[in-house]
């Protein structure tokens, strides 16, 4: 019995050490983007990796998402011969939901896992403990860099999948099964208010943190082994997906 | 002048260093030899704090850098160069990038310089013309020069190699011996080899000391060293299967 307990004990323990260690590790990772030098080089490039490379996976899933709502909007809409609300219904989802959420998803798939098993592969390669010997902060060189350009990245594919969404629904909803163009656009443009889009790029800077910080712990802190990279890249990857639909979650309670 | 009192370190249940006591002269190269997982590699990391001990403590010119701040501890950092087993060359740049990356972070010098230093460096490890390759494209004793390169780039006062010629043939492991001979009588840095390359390591270091079980058993020069009575001391040396020390 005090074994078991013990165990549960040595558990709570070990994650919320765990815990505190990732938050503090993002402390350490903003308090860097205020201290000299400035690695501008370092965003732009990692801007491109994380915003430019993913942005093909971003256009593709949201031309589809966009193009399946127009199909079940419609079918839904019509049980209730309201199928000239498609524009606002799909505007909504999109803009509040399923734009942050899904184009987090993708650059979690696409940049995060590679962010995890680059910095995961850095440390077993002793590249971390290079730049430590070499009196650089590798808090400040890998990651600090990485985080800003999640925080600028993740609003702007947001952006962009949100678009190609709702023009995707367009096509589906207008071009093929009928529904008056005038009636989707204006129909949006009665019911999307500036919080909707608020929302939307509030969540997607924050998913942009959560990103950026999870994959670059995760891969910070691999063990020293092989093994260590695929399980700080496939642990980086679960992490993100239940934080951002956790994280979603609370954010639409609050900005309801 | 690098002094090691009492380390003591521990991973988990494994008492790794359990009390290592060593002198590193100013200006000599030492050789810490022993067995695999004796913690060689574990007391180099000690020497510029990328390991903290448990207890113990490791002076750096009378300064203790196991209690520094990080700003203190990036200036003593300084001091340093590190060839590590592998080289961890960042695998994201290109050979001249990689020894040209203290220049700009850590001395910030204008571009034409760390151009001239950069192509000095290579040219002095044998690597001139092979800057524009990617680690990933080049041999492991090529790898093992990069890194040599960019550990002296900023003239270190002290350097640490970590078993430097791990997985080289013979005739490049001895290269790469010549190589630190010739740096060090160039630079007249402190060295400090963790090594298990017997009997050829001792050709280049002026001073050895022997881990095993935790602790330094044996220390002295080269000479000295080999004519050490401490059984242990022997049967490493001598490469027996048979003595103290349990080969499996």
């Amino acid at each position: 019995m005090t074994s078991f307990f013990g165990q549960i004990g040595r558990f709570a323990i070990h994650n919320t050490a765990g815990m505190g260690r990732t938050f503090l590790f993002l402390l350490s990772a903003l308090a860097w983007a205020f201290r000299p030098p400035a690695r501008f080089r370092l965003i732009v490039h990692h801007i491109r990796t994380i915003g430019v490379e993913s942005l093909s996976v971003v256009i593709l899933s949201g031309v589809f998402t966009g193009m399946v709502m127009g199909l079940q909007g419609y079918y839904s809409l019509r049980k209730f011969n309201a199928e000239n609300f498609l524009g606002s219904a799909v505007a909504l989802g999109i803009l509040r939901e399923l734009g942050p959420v899904l184009s987090a998803f993708m650059v979690t798939g696409r940049t995060g896992s590679a962010m995890a098993a680059e910095l995961a592969s850095m440390k077993v390669t002793e590249q971390i403990d290079a730049l430590y010997s070499m009196a650089v902060n590798p808090i400040q060189y890998l990651v600090t860099p990485r985080i800003i350009a999640g925080l600028i990245s993740m609003p702007l594919l947001t952006a962009i999948f949100d678009v190609v969404a709702i023009y995707g629904a367009y096509v589906v909803g207008v071009q093929l099964l009928g529904v008056s163009s005038g009636s989707y656009f204006s129909g949006m443009e009665l019911s999307v208010v500036f919080k909707d889009v608020l929302s939307g790029f509030l969540k997607s800077v924050s998913f942009g943190l959560i990103i950026t910080w999870i994959c670059c712990y995760k891969g910070f802190n691999a063990p020293p082994m092989a093994r260590g990279v695929g399980q700080a890249t496939t642990e980086s990857v679960v992490l993100c997906f239940v934080m951002i639909l956790v994280w979603n979650y609370f954010m639409t309670s609050i900005m309801l | 002048m690098i002094r090691v009192v009492d380390l003591q370190k521990r991973f988990g249940r494994q008492h790794v260093l359990k009390g290592v006591n060593l002198d590193i002269e100013a200006g000599k190269i030492t050789t810490i030899i022993g067995g695999s997982g004796s913690g060689k590699t574990v007391l180099l990391k000690h020497l510029n704090a990328l390991l903290l001990p448990d207890r113990g403590s490791v002076l750096v010119d009378d300064r203790d850098i196991t209690r520094l701040g990080q700003t203190a501890l990036n200036q003593v950092r300084r001091k340093f160069g590190v060839l590590f087993q592998g080289a961890a060359l960042l695998d994201s740049m290109t050979i001249y990038d990689n020894v040209a990356f203290p220049l700009r972070e850590i001395a910030r010098l204008k571009e034409t310089e760390v151009e001239k230093k950069v192509n000095e460096g290579l040219a002095q490890v044998g690597l001139a013309g092979a800057g524009y390759k990617f680690p990933a494209e080049v041999s492991g004793g090529m790898k093992k020069r990069a890194g040599l390169a960019r550990a002296l780039v900023v003239q270190p006062e002290i350097m640490l190699f970590d078993e430097p010629t791990t997985g080289l043939d013979p005739l490049l492991g001895k290269s790469i011996h010549q190589l630190i001979r010739q740096m060090h009588a160039a630079y007249k840095f402190t060295g400090v080899i963790v090594s298990h390359d017997i009997p050829e390591v001792f050709e280049i270091s002026d001073r050895i000391a022997m881990l095993a079980d935790g602790v330094i058993i044996e220390v002295g020069t080269t000479e000295e060293f080999l004519a050490s009575e401490n059984p242990m001391v022997r049967q490493f040396v001598h490469g027996d299967t048979e003595g103290p020390i349990a080969v499996l």
